[in-house]
């Protein structure tokens, strides 16, 4: 069992180098070197920099060395928490995106559990009573939240707000605590905010669930530890509660790891729509200005996430399936 | 104590149909026999004649689209009551109370009977808690006591294994261990040992035997084998197409066996007697499809000694036809 999470903790290892060195050429990718860059927007923006501070990026990133102690360097700045600069904002890339990520993770974990609260009862209910009309109008109503694009669902629900409600339902934040420091009324003002783009977000990722978790359970409640559970006279709803519902779940532990960077790269568009402070619409921005440390510094960071949420679904999983913890000693 | 002159069990014309869109199978098509207290009943019969739908029906856990459509199950109470299980609502507390607690289940396949996710111990507890309303570290005692008695080594270490840790004879045994946990009075065995090889299946026959002796428990046996029958039970019932054909004793069905269909079946399997390298006896034909089953009596397209213009046009009911056997056959008719 400690070797499979050593075994684990490695593979984790390895695939974050892997993403940094990805992550570094997507930042040396623009022709010219990102000083020069950093150079000339500073310039276009009608800043100057100074010869002596040019001297000193450059040392601190090896920029005259061969490429592999630039990457070493770039390396040992981010482990020191110096992302580099954010060339269209001119702050440092850390600053920029701060608390986005956290919103990003907030939203993210909000879309996933109303997804995960609406999915797993329908999808149970649906294997359940297959072929009942109820399965019928939930596999309909979930076909046409798969059909329909996040962003068109976005517009829909920011026009039904602003024509019937006279509200505007985009943002995570009334006006007056958008740019204020955190507090508890912020934090309340965040939750409040939060149901509408998370229903948005995790409506497609629902619809999807639902199928997964309705033919997972359909061959579990096939298989005869489930008759032999009800001939030990549980009543049907303890039965498909107990057994098969928890077999049929253990796949979606293992897809914890990749929600996050799922629902950032699906969101983008509806982040805009809704204009939500999240990462997505950051790094599409970043992207468009070539804006190379905070483009490379979001998948670097997405990157890390993505493996760190799927060593810990390993982990979930080892824990609630015997076979794997017992089995692969 | 008990009364002797009721059975335990009496299926009397069970019918249980799968409706499904390509047609109606009708898995048990007018089933009828009986389990005597404290006895063996071997239930025989080709692959998808509905043995364990009988089964399962007797459970009430037959699954949709399958559901019972006639007959009644009578299941006799301690005091010779009848109640029609047919009749209960199947996860009303009455069945519920019947299941595990009264009548027990064991599977052919131990591995899967299990739970991949809980330990063996988890179910039994589970079983003693639910109908022996007893505390938790008093259902893990008697669950101990269960597996200590079906023969598992070491069984307050083996309690908190999974199934998949367990050799398929220590699987099949703890199998039995939840099915006899809370004492029921009739054991439902289909091929119990199927999936086990020769010696193990042997040991798993000779526990059956030894805790039928000391509790008194009724069993239904379904098995393909034959000599499984002949060493272990009292009764057979010789099922075909959904209907039982013939019941009789043990003795009866083997050496003075009536319906062409018990008879070919006994042909078919090998004698120690029988020579090396001599093609066995197969029954012509195969097992009609069940969409379109016969008319008449079901067994007239392979039957050699069917009556032209009577087996495929009328069915034959089951009679009696003395010693306590009874046959579904024209030719034990007394015809006009
Ligand atoms: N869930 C189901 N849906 C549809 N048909 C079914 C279902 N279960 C059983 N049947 C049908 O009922 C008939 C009887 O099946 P059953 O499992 O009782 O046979 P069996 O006598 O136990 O056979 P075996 O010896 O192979 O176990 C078969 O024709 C089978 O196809
Ligand atoms: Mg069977």
């Amino acid at each position: 069992m400690l070797a499979y999470i050593l075994r684990r903790l490695i593979l984790a290892l390895i695939t974050v180098i892997a993403i940094s060195i990805l992550s570094f050429v997507i930042i040396q990718l623009p022709p010219g070197d990102f000083i020069t860059s950093y150079i000339a927007s500073m310039s276009a923006g009608g800043g100057t920099v100074s010869e002596a501070e040019v001297e000193a990026l450059r040392e601190q990133y090896g920029l005259d060395q061969p490429i592999t102690v630039q990457y070493l360097k770039w390396v040992s700045q981010i482990v020191q928490g110096n992302f580099g600069m954010a060339l269209e904002w001119n702050r440092p890339v850390k600053d920029v995106i701060g608390d986005r990520l956290t919103l990003t993770v907030i939203i993210s974990l909000a879309a996933v559990i109303f997804t995960w609260a609406v999915a797993l009862p329908i999808g149970i209910y649906s294997a359940v009573k297959r072929y009942s009309i109820g399965d019928y109008i939930f596999t309909f109503i979930g076909f046409i939240g798969l059909a329909i694009p996040g962003f068109m669902l976005a517009l829909i629900v920011l026009y039904v707000g602003f024509r019937y409600f006279n509200a505007n339902v985009g943002g995570l934040f009334s006006p007056e605590y958008a740019e204020a420091p955190w507090s508890w009324a912020k934090f309340q003002d965040l939750l409040a905010h939060l149901p509408i783009p998370a229903v948005v977000l995790g409506l497609s990722g629902t619809a999807q669930m639902i199928r997964i978790m309705r033919s997972n359970l359909l061959d579990e409640l096939r298989k005869p530890y489930v008759m032999t559970a009800r001939a030990r006279g549980l009543t049907e709803m303890r039965v498909i509660l107990k057994y098969p519902v928890r077999v049929a779940m253990n796949p979606f532990i293992s897809t914890i790891g990749y929600l996050l960077p799922y629902i950032v790269s699906g969101s983008i568009i509806v982040s805009l729509v809704l204009s939500l402070p999240t990462v997505g619409p950051l790094l599409l921005k970043a992207l468009i200005a070539q804006d190379m440390f905070l483009a490379g510094t979001i998948i670097l960071l997405l990157g890390v996430m993505t493996v760190i949420g799927t060593f810990i679904s390993d982990l979930l999983l080892m824990w609630v399936d015997p076979r794997i913890r017992l089995e692969r000693r | 104590m008990n009364d002797q002159r009721t059975p335990l069990l009496s299926v009397r014309d069970l019918k249980t149909y799968f409706f499904q869109d390509e047609g109606t199978v009708k898995a048990v098509d007018g089933a009828s026999f009986d389990v005597a207290r404290g006895q063996t009943l071997g239930i025989v019969g080709e692959s998808g004649c509905g043995k364990s739908v009988t089964a399962r029906s007797i459970l009430r856990i037959v699954e949709a689209p399958g559901r019972i459509v006639g007959g009644q199950i009578l299941w006799y109470d301690a005091k010779g009551q009848p109640t029609d299980l047919t009749q209960l609502d199947p996860d009303g507390h009455q069945m519920r109370s019947l299941r595990g607690r009264e009548i027990g289940l064991i599977f052919q396949e131990p591995m899967t009977s299990f739970s991949p996710v809980h330990t063996v111990g988890n179910q039994i507890i589970e079983a003693i808690r639910l109908h022996m309303g007893v505390s938790k570290a008093e259902a893990r005692r008697r669950a101990i006591e269960a597996l200590r008695q079906v023969g598992i080594p070491q069984p307050e270490r083996r309690i908190d294994d999974y199934a998949f840790q367990l050799s398929g004879g220590l699987r099949q045994r703890a199998m039995i261990a939840v099915a006899l946990s809370c004492d029921p009075r009739l054991l439902i065995a289909d091929e119990p040992t199927t999936a086990l090889d020769v010696t193990t299946q042997a040991q798993i026959l000779d526990l059956l035997r030894e805790l039928q002796q000391q509790r008194g428990m009724a069993i239904m046996l379904i098995t393909h084998n034959l000599g499984v029958v002949a060493e272990m039970c009292d009764d057979v019932v010789v099922m075909y197409l959904g209907r039982v054909v013939e019941v009789g004793s043990v003795d009866a069905i083997f050496h003075q066996a009536k319906h062409p269909y018990t008879r070919a079946l006994l042909r078919s399997i090998p004698a120690i007697t029988t020579p090396p390298r001599v093609k066995l006896h197969t029954i012509t034909g195969s097992i009609p499809h069940p969409y379109n089953r016969p008319s008449g009596c079901p067994f007239h397209p392979r039957c050699p000694e069917r009556l032209r213009g009577l087996c495929e046009v009328a069915e034959p009911a089951l009679r009696a036809v003395g010693n306590g056997q009874s046959v579904s056959c024209f030719l034990y008719e007394n015809r006009a």
